[in-house]
């Protein structure tokens, strides 16, 4: 199958959900002539005019609140905010108006929105352009958590995303824009709340999200060196979560380990772990389950210190090579 | 205000043909049109009444924001809107719903009193009360929480080429949030159909006007944005709907948003649990003195006989809604769960 990048099929799948359905327009700052700050729209205004691609002046909030009213009166808009780190300043529109004006309104009305946003660290933009705050949105009801490890997912998963009726919080990752992988040139949807095992073994399930997920497959590969098979499971929906894959692996494998970037404290490793302790997998563990998360400190700019901030493929292998032997 | 400098507007020809003409009849307004709306002003108004009567007697839950006083602006704007046009509200918003097409009582009653009938089967109640199926989207718990909300609705109308406008109504608190800025904003680089419409009543909370802005009218803001703004009496219905209609007519001209401030007076607290220290009675009573209905109802000329029977089907209006809400079922546990997602 043809290979493309992360960010090739973000924008693929983009321009053919608006060529498919006129109701679909993007929205955000700088996605217009530039393209979008990490390029995911560039060329879609050529294509499709500054009508369905609109370049917004610096409001976030405006830009989440376009959304929704669009959504609401039959439009399909898919936002851009061009740092997730910038979603902070979309906060009020998203929980308190997209999340919540269907049940408030007695289930009678529908926002059908998606917006989506990079996050993560690695590129050396510091603690303001580095940020993880899914587990922010995941509190939320009324709200869907999405984020894609994978250039098919991102594109699946993306026009999934547009077709859903429901604000939908669509989290690409900076690192993961360039990497490449076989996706379809048709148009085809990955569902919603479905996790992926994305590895199969047998000593330990690790359960990673976004970047993690390369980074527990590069561990994966050093700790099959050592006789090690780890499972590994990317839920890709962290809201609603498809638990089902994750509690079975843990049966049979009798080892967790739930690995984000997110800082760890107050993070979604920790539903992770509640997911399996609350369910039968509890009989089946033979250790404790672990967690690998950011550490509690904003993301710092020297290229080491930022290194060592969040988990590396070095560090889970270490962390699952402990929970195999014992050594916790 | 009478003793306020007239605002620097961004458009002068514009604030002129948005000035309107009062205490007399627009020639737009029939005699039975205007008597119309002199009812469903007495019927907001009883509506309110009975919701402050139900709460003192312990028959509803939670809190509600009553706009005694404000009437005139609810009813007139929504008079100056076509049916198929937008509506987005705020906290205070009873009248709103009340004022706008379609809209039913008993619905309004049922959702105030928590019940599965009510327009957002109770799950709403008095502060989140909408009526989709008119297009009202809703009225919002949060100060500015719907103005950002109105540039995706004039977008949506530009891009399906309807000629449908977009009225957003909030509060004077409202105008000090930032999202008003973005908003504006946008609506005006886009020429968006949308006529924000700022309902001052004096107090965000306890916070008077004049301590909370260094400006003698909200609507002098408008030229930041490269808009027409104008102030007018919101206790004089018809001048509301005079600055409303000219805003519409604007939006459906292609012209973009407007920014109608309509200066009016919150007779009742800000919530239920408001002393009110921040006021005095004799504010209040000062303010009384220009109720929007007496005003109308003089202006029309109206028969102390017709003034009774009006007031008579009000009360008997809002009994009815009262037994249809009392009489309507609790929303099933069962269905706890439902409306979080599509």
């Amino acid at each position: 199958m043809r290979e493309i990048t992360y960010v090739e099929a973000v924008r693929e799948a983009l321009n053919q959900a608006m060529t498919a359905d006129e109701r679909v327009f993007l929205i955000g700052e700088d996605i217009g002539i530039y393209g979008g700050a990490f390029g995911a729209t560039a060329g879609l205004i050529e294509r499709f005019g500054e009508q369905r691609v609109i370049d917004t002046p610096i409001s976030e909030a405006g830009i989440a609140g376009a959304c929704i009213g669009a959504a609401l009166t039959g439009m399909r808009p898919v936002g851009e905010i061009q740092f997730m780190d910038f979603v902070t300043l979309s906060m009020e529109q998203l929980v308190l108006q997209a999340a919540k004006i269907r049940f408030m309104f007695g289930g009678k009305a529908s926002v059908p929105m998606v917006l989506r946003m990079p996050g993560g660290s690695g590129t050396g933009a510091a603690a303001q352009h580095s940020e993880s705050l899914e587990n922010w949105f995941v509190h939320v009801p009324g709200l869907k958590v999405v984020m894609p490890s994978t250039p098919y997912d991102a594109k699946g998963l993306l026009l999934a995303s547009i077709q859903d009726n429901n604000p939908v919080i669509f989290i690409e990752h900076k690192l993961l824009y360039k990497t490449k992988g076989p996706v379809p040139e048709e148009m085809y949807t990955v569902p919603l709340e479905q996790s992926a095992v994305v590895r199969e073994g047998r000593e330990l399930t690790i359960i990673a999200t976004s970047v993690m997920v390369n980074r527990s497959l590069e561990a994966a590969k050093q700790l099959s060196e050592q006789g090690i098979e780890a499972e590994v499971i990317d839920p890709r929906t962290l809201k609603p979560l498809d638990a089902e894959p994750i509690i079975s692996s843990v049966k049979k494998t009798g080892r967790a380990l739930v690995v984000h970037e997110a800082p760890k404290t107050g993070g979604f490793g920790g539903e992770i772990v509640s997911v399996i302790v609350e369910s039968q997998a509890f009989d089946y563990l033979e250790a404790p389950v672990r967690r690998l998360g950011g550490l509690d400190i904003p993301i710092p700019y020297n290229r080491n210190l930022e290194y060592h901030t969040v988990p590396q493929p070095e560090t889970i292998a270490a962390e699952a090579i402990k929970l195999v032997r014992g050594e916790y | 205000m009478e003793n306020k400098e007239k605002s620097e507007l961004a458009d002068t020809s514009l604030a002129a043909e948005l000035q309107p003409h009062p205490s007399t009849l627009s020639l737009k307004i029939s005699e039975e049109e205007a008597r119309e709306m002199l009812e469903r002003m007495i019927l907001i108004r009883a509506f309110e009444e009975k919701a402050e009567e139900l709460y003192a007697l312990g028959r509803v839950h939670g809190t509600m924001h009553l706009s005694i006083g404000q009437e005139a602006t609810a009813v007139g704007a929504s008079k100056a809107m076509r049916r198929g046009d937008y509506l987005l509200n705020h906290h205070r918003g009873h009248g709103h719903c009340l004022a706008w097409f379609d809209s039913d009582v008993n619905a309004m009653m049922a959702e105030f009193m928590g019940k599965e009938t009510g327009y957002c089967r109770g799950r709403g109640g008095s502060m989140h009360i909408a009526n989709i199926e008119a297009n009202n989207l809703g009225a919002n718990g949060i100060v500015a929480g719907g103005v950002p909300i109105a540039v995706g609705v004039g977008l949506s109308i530009k891009m399906r080429k309807t000629d449908q406008v977009c009225l957003v109504i909030f509060g004077d608190g409202a105008a000090n949030e930032g999202a008003f800025h973005e908003s504006l904003n946008m609506a005006s680089i886009w020429k968006l159909p949308v006529i924000y419409l700022c309902e001052n009543n004096q107090y965000a909370m306890s916070m008077p006007f004049h301590k909370a802005f260094n400006i003698a009218d909200i609507s002098q803001r408008a030229s930041a944005y490269g808009i027409p703004g104008v102030t007018v009496d919101g206790n004089d219905v018809i001048a509301v709907y005079e600055a409303v209609s000219a805003a519409r007519a604007r939006a459906r001209a292609g012209d973009g948003p407007s920014l109608v401030e309509s200066v009016t007076y919150r007779w009742r607290g800000h919530s239920k649990s408001d002393k009110q220290a921040y006021r005095t009675r004799a504010e209040v009573k000062e303010w009384q003195q220009r109720d929007p209905i007496q005003r109308f109802a003089a202006m029309l000329g109206l028969s102390d006989a017709e003034w009774e029977a009006i007031q008579q089907r009000a009360s008997a209006q809002i009994e009815q809604a009262v037994q249809f809400a009392e009489s309507s079922p609790e929303p099933d546990l069962g269905t706890i769960l439902e409306g979080v997602y599509a």
